[in-house]
């Protein structure tokens, strides 16, 4: 591998551009338009970085976060140089899954790991991640959910439904090779111990490290935070992540994954308190930011945004952050008897996106995300039938309807919106003898108004009409 | 630079105010949109710009500001363009102790009192150069935004007495303009942010508002955006004008059109 040389500076063509003009930085907010003649070497040093790869809408540098569904629902990635900050559940078990998630991509993509806690020993945390799917092993496990997963049925073409149709379809799991840029993890399976010997990684744990002293003024932030910021840039400045060491010929990225931050493990009483030191998590918030955006680093934090007193504090430090995803699990809550929910087990917001090097980003159409454990994998599912469970609600079986149309009652009316509807109360055929009106407009012959009250006269020729958008009747 | 958003607010570059303090606003939404808009207006405005970015670094503001038309490397390389990016001098300052006062001098101390090493880097950038050989219109102070020094620390009146200086030095002294982006969490419990988006407000020329809708997430409008002309300094004796549009943020532009008039929906 080439070593590190400057960027092609001084000519504005396109290319990449290095950020900070004096020193030999180079930061991950670079250009990657299409390739100059003369700085060509920098676009293929970056983009053979291992598990890494270009953003198609600005060319920013992303990695995964660990689950292939959320890095589609982030635009493809966690930007390097950039904050993910994960709104931590209520008894933080999915939040420390998708901590899990992080540093075990990182792992197998071969990046180097700084994990600090103040609650686990960060060696332990390593012994407990998921180990990854490869290919041989699980194939038949995914035939056989994938023959039991209701989506059999979506790829018949809707015909009632249509709009559901236009919305993206979620990624399915299946197996992947590790050289793919996500990767799917067994929650029930550990990570090979030989993989995380070859692996290379920094630990801060908090309650071994505060005796130290400190040789920075006292500011306003907490004891912990300072150390920990410390920490985290004797670490990049060491191992040259921010570019200051050129004769490195390996460029990686450091993953950075920080657990319970704001919690008062960490010495930081915004959660006990609502007039706390409300300054020392965003000062440090802001701090880590610029260490990132100077260096090629990722950085995820769990946050137990719930239990911040003073909710001024969590708007400040969204706006302080990049990525923020929030995790409503629903055990405890009343959501878990909702049969709207019954599959699932919370639900994820999408809460910000950064719109990095552009006007406009990448946010997905779908709002309504829930997740789910099962069968050892995390998926992000839409929660489908919303609307149709609703309208079930209001319009139970075993009753017949008589549907009123717009303009007049024998008019053509909105017919998808009536053969919506109309198909799924009609959906088992068994018609009540009353009069379930569908909104076809049948050939009139002389007064029409009388031919068309009377019920049989629906079967024109013995034969029932097949009207559009009506469910296919069983034989 | 929005040509749209220019014939709204019925500017342009050859003929732009002076004078005057501009404020942004976002709430529920993302307004950076503006600043990039002011940023690429000034500088082909051919004013001098300072521009105290604090959120995002150079080559963001670069890169957007090249799909405005603008080159900020070129900018600043033959000094109109006075940079300070303080995510990168954030670190600088706060690991090593530095000798001079550093603009962000407030994040090593515990209590910082006020922004004045604030305010003297910002006077500094905009000194008027008496050698006359490229003489720009006028100084401009952009912030971008305000909000983040209410959560580094400082209170609410010292970003008030921030922004007083710097209008009597750039607005009143030097005949120039300041623009500044402040958050509007819309939430009554963040005090600190209230008193300084109500006490620029009352100082302000023009306010630009820009607001998620009402109803949610739309993939065709992006926002509205409120525009409200005042004169701060007389009384009011007509009342101040204001208009309403929606908008639509694009790869390299934002269109603009009327409430509830979307391309989309007609």
């Amino acid at each position: 591998m080439a070593a590190v040389a400057t960027c092609g500076t001084g000519a504005g063509s396109t290319g990449s551009m290095v950020a900070a003009g004096s020193k030999n930085n180079v930061t991950s907010f670079q250009r990657r338009g299409p390739r100059a003649s003369g700085s060509d070497s920098s676009y293929s040093r970056l983009v053979s970085i291992a598990g890494t790869r270009p953003s198609v809408r600005n060319g920013q540098l992303l990695v995964s976060t660990g689950l292939p569904a959320l890095d589609q629902l982030l635009g493809g990635g966690l930007a390097v140089g950039t904050v993910l900050l994960i709104e931590e559940d209520k008894y933080n078990i999915y939040s420390s899954l998708l901590f899990k998630y992080f540093l075990a991509e990182g792992i197998i993509n071969g990046h180097t790991l700084l994990v600090a806690s103040a609650k686990e020993d960060p060696a332990d945390i390593l012994q407990e991640l998921p180990a990854p799917l490869l290919d041989d092993n699980v194939k038949k496990d995914f035939d056989e959910d994938a023959c039991n997963h209701k989506t059999a049925e979506s790829n018949i073409k809707m015909k009632i439904a249509w709009r559901y149709q236009l919305l993206p379809k979620m990624e399915q799991a299946g197996p992947v090779s590790s050289s793919r840029f996500g990767h799917y993890y067994d929650a029930s399976k550990k990570m090979p111990q030989e993989l995380i010997e070859a692996s290379k990684w920094h630990g801060f744990f908090f309650p071994e490290k505060s005796s130290s002293t400190l040789n920075i003024e006292p500011c306003s932030l907490t004891h912990g935070y300072i150390k920990l910021l410390q920490f985290i840039q004797n670490t990049i400045y060491e191992e040259g992540f921010d570019g200051s060491n050129p004769q490195k010929k390996q460029k990686n990225i450091l993953r950075i994954g920080i657990q319970n931050l704001g919690s008062p493990l960490w010495g930081d009483d915004i959660c006990c308190t609502e007039n706390g030191n409300s300054h020392s998590l965003t000062k440090f918030l802001y701090v880590l930011r610029g260490l990132l955006r100077t260096s090629l680093s990722a950085c995820m934090i769990t946050m137990p945004t719930h239990l911040i007193q003073n909710k001024a504090i969590i708007s400040r430090v969204t706006n302080l952050s990049d990525t923020v995803v929030g995790l409503e699990s629903f055990i405890g809550s009343e959501r878990e008897t909702n049969p709207l929910y019954k599959d699932y087990h919370g639900l994820i917001h999408i809460r910000q996106i950064p719109r990095l090097n552009n006007l406009i980003y990448d946010v997905s159409d779908v709002k309504d995300l829930a997740f789910k454990l099962k069968r050892k994998l995390f998926t992000i599912e839409w929660v489908q039938d919303n609307y149709l469970r609703q309208e079930r609600n209001i319009y139970p079986p075993g009753f017949s309807y008589l549907l009123k149309q717009k303009d007049s009652a024998w008019g053509e009316g909105s017919l998808q919106h009536s053969t919506f509807l109309m198909s799924f109360l009609a959906k088992a055929t068994a018609f009540a003898s009353r009069l379930v009106r569908h909104s076809e407009p049948l050939e009139q012959t002389g007064s029409g108004r009388a031919l068309q009250a009377a019920g049989p006269r629906l079967w024109r020729d013995g034969r029932r009409q097949e009207a559009p958008g009506l469910l296919v009747t069983p034989p | 630079m929005f040509p749209e958003l220019n014939n709204l607010l019925n500017t342009t570059p050859d003929r732009a105010e002076q004078g005057k303090l501009t404020l942004l606003c976002d709430a529920n939404t993302d307004g950076s949109f503006l600043v990039h808009h002011f940023l690429s207006f000034y500088l082909k405005a051919n004013c001098k710009v300072c521009f105290v970015a604090l959120i995002q670094s150079f080559s963001h503001y670069n890169i957007v500001g090249q799909k405005l038309g603008v080159s900020l490397t070129v900018a600043r390389e033959c000094g109109q363009l006075v940079f300070l990016e303080g995510l990168k001098s954030s670190v600088d300052v706060f690991f090593r102790a530095q000798a001079e006062p550093h603009p962000l001098q407030f994040l090593r101390e515990a209590n910082a009192e006020n922004l004045q090493p604030l305010y003297e880097f910002v006077r500094e950038a905009l000194k008027p150069v008496d050698d006359g050989d490229a003489a720009w219109r006028c100084p401009v102070l952009l912030v971008d935004d305000l909000s983040v020094l209410l959560s580094l620390g400082m209170g609410a009146v010292a970003v008030l007495d921030f922004i007083h200086y710097c209008r009597a030095t750039v607005c009143w002294e030097r005949k120039g303009n300041i623009v500044a982006l402040v958050h509007d969490s819309g939430d009554t419990e963040e005090e600190e942010n209230n008193i300084l988006l109500n006490g620029l407000s009352h100082q302000s020329h023009l306010i630009l508002r820009a607001e998620g809708l009402a109803t949610g997430f739309c993939r065709d409008v992006h926002g509205q955006l409120r525009i409200l002309w005042r004169t701060p300094s007389q009384p009011t004796t007509q009342r101040d004008r204001s208009l309403t549009y929606q908008y639509k943020i694009q790869d390299k532009s934002v269109s603009f059109f009327a409430k509830g008039m979307s391309p989309a929906v007609l």
